[in-house]
């Protein structure tokens, strides 16, 4: 299944190429663009092996993982969830000049401003596992916007779960 | 300590009006729902007119509505007047007492040049057959719905002993969503009754916390126009607006001393969050607290010699005293909830003798008032995500920010618990209200 995935991200990434350099490659109905895309990239990769999956974006890269949810009014990193902040404190640390916001968020529950400081613990939880990598505390800057900001508008625990986060952003990227 | 859950049965919708109050921008819709129980029968005979046209407004519809609201008062529907004196010697006493009134409020307005009038009242106390408040006023047509809260709070004083709060401002932040899904944010007040409103700033990014200062001029607001949650304060009049803070982390909670010359907050800028008193004139902060845990929301007791807040440093939020001077803590702070899973968000009555705060159990946020004293908790609202709960300046009422058909409202209800409204703005949802001090002019 990844493999497929890879291979598909591979072809879209080709797929825009074409779209560039020829027009009238848009114009064609998708499944036909799909096929072109394909066969193009596969002589491309024989050709120049320059196209890489990005390991933003590559979903088998713990990278391509930018979201760290929590447990109810809690504020710590789950085990299952470490691997992540790990492979994103590698990241920094091999590549000091990249810089992140850690965006703390809170479900709707508790006061405002009790969820603004709780977004914020959340922050320094994934940025305490970071600086412990050798990521320097001047790449990350932390923000916390408590409930305000949902990505789900429910007032339930399948709402209240996502919305319980940290997100790493790559400004630059 | 005892939770006193105060009943919550002979619930009656009284009234629901829906008008248009702001050109363009929004209706608002107030229901209340009241007790009957208790309540004092009032006659409020619409004011006569004499002047070219009708009435320029309807007086007695503002004067009836701030009655109700209050829990207190009972006003006669008035098709049940059999009399509409607007005279004092056109007053029957005794089909006032066959009609079980305690009171009768008679005036009239009368138009003494283009927008300009003249609006008299008077109240009487139909058992001892007297007068007990008459008053004469100049107004322009703008200022009649002022005009209108303010013969509400000389009537309520007259009868209860106590200031009225009708002639006040709220406060309050309303969020609504533009055709692109982005959030606009807005800090707005209106009329004690939610008419009125005005906007005092916008933001695509988000507006927490509006607080009053004790003067009635300003507000101080958290507000992320930087990027980050920051401290503001507003002059509500002019509009001119300062930046109080730029620490980094979450700068939160901005609390007026009653002097007018400090301000308590929570800031995070030395590790969590932690309170600090700022000396406005020097900018100087004192730190008040370090503990393990977040300590925000702090609340001034009238003496300004002490702060309530909450703080997590147990686990979970709770609310906890601490004795402050302007060089920062002077004792340690004593928790004061224990009630519940959580409680949050203090607001201390004006005589410092009661908490309101936001009580957690099984995962329901209501608002309870901690009665310091005899340490009683009492339930006053029924829902799910009630917070933000603040005094009206006389302490009869409480104003929180509520929900109601999924958006977020305004809702009020009277400290004793046989009162409360919802405003409900079309605009979006409101939240974050504050009741304003008693003005000053």
């Amino acid at each position: 299944m990844n493999k497929w995935n890879k291979f598909l991200l591979v072809g879209l990434l080709a797929s825009f190429g074409v779209a560039c350099t020829s027009t009238s490659e848009t114009q064609t109905d998708e499944t036909q663009t799909q096929q072109d895309a394909q066969t193009d990239s596969r002589s491309g990769a024989q050709d120049q092996t320059t196209i890489q999956s990005d390991p933003f974006t590559d979903p088998s890269n713990p990278l391509s993982t930018t979201t760290i949810y929590f447990d109810f009014d809690r504020s710590e990193v789950k085990a299952a969830d470490r691997e992540v902040v790990m492979a994103h404190a590698r990241y920094l640390a091999d590549n000091a000049d990249v810089k992140i916001v850690l965006e703390g968020h809170a479900d709707e529950r508790g006061t405002r401003e009790y969820n603004i400081a709780l977004g914020e613990r959340r922050a320094k939880a994934v940025s305490q596992l970071m600086l412990l990598q050798g990521v320097s505390q001047s790449q990350i800057d932390i923000v916390s916007f408590g409930e305000e900001r949902p990505v789900a508008l429910g007032h339930d625990e399948s709402a209240w779960s996502v919305n319980r986060r940290v997100e790493i952003l790559y400004p630059g990227r | 300590m005892m939770l006193k859950k105060i009943k919550l049965n002979l619930l009656i919708v009284f009234l629901c009006l829906s008008v248009v109050s702001v050109p363009a921008r929004a209706s608002l819709t107030i229901d209340i729902t009241l007790w009957l129980d208790n309540a004092t029968p009032i006659a409020i005979v619409p004011f006569g007119w004499k002047g070219v046209g009708s009435a320029p407004m309807k007086m007695t519809d503002v004067i009836s509505n701030d009655l109700s609201r209050s829990g207190q008062f009972a006003p006669m529907k008035e098709n049940e007047m059999i009399e509409t004196p607007h005279e004092g010697r056109d007053v029957n006493f005794a089909t006032w007492r066959n009609l079980n009134m305690k009171y009768v409020v008679i005036g009239k307005i009368k138009m003494q040049a283009r927008n300009s009038y003249q609006i008299q009242f008077q109240l009487f106390d139909v058992e001892k057959g007297s007068q007990m408040a008459g008053h004469s006023f100049q107004a322009k047509e703008n200022q009649l719905r002022r005009l209108s809260h303010h013969i509400s709070d000389l009537i309520y004083e007259a009868i209860t002993g106590e200031r009225g709060a009708f002639d006040t401002y709220l406060a309050y932040i309303t969020v609504s969503r533009n055709r692109k899904g982005q959030n606009r944010y807005r800090l707005a007040i209106s009329d004690s009754d939610g008419y009125n409103e005005q906007i005092l700033f916008e933001s695509s990014m988000p507006i927490v916390r509006p607080v009053w200062s004790p003067d009635g001029q300003r507000l101080a607001y958290v507000s992320y126009a930087s990027g980050r949650p920051q401290i503001y304060i507003q002059n509500v009049f002019t509009k001119n607006t300062q930046q109080l803070t730029n620490f980094k982390g979450s700068n939160l909670s901005p609390a007026w001393s009653p002097d007018g010359r400090h301000m308590a907050m929570s800031l995070s800028k030395d590790g969590n969050s932690e309170l600090y008193i700022m000396d406005l004139n020097s900018r100087r902060l004192s730190r008040v607290t370090r503990s393990y845990g977040a300590d925000l929301e702090p609340a001034w007791f009238p003496d300004g010699k002490s702060l309530v807040f909450t703080s997590d440093r147990g686990g979970r939020a709770q609310l906890y005293r601490i004795d402050v001077n302007e060089r920062g803590a002077t004792g340690r702070a004593q928790r004061i909830t224990f009630d519940g899973v959580e409680n949050l968000r203090p607001s201390v009555s004006p005589d410092g003798k009661r908490i309101a705060l936001v009580h957690n159990t099984g995962g329901q946020y209501r608002i309870a008032i901690l009665d310091l004293e005899s340490e009683q908790l009492s339930l006053l609202t029924d829902g799910r995500l009630d917070e933000s709960p603040g005094f009206a300046p006389n302490g009869s009422m409480l104003i929180y920010a509520s929900q109601a058909r999924g958006k977020g409202v305004l809702a009020a209800v009277a400290t004793d618990g046989r009162a409360s409204h919802k405003m409900r703005f079309t605009s979006g949802d409101v939240r974050e209200p504050a009741w304003s001090p008693y003005k000053q002019d």
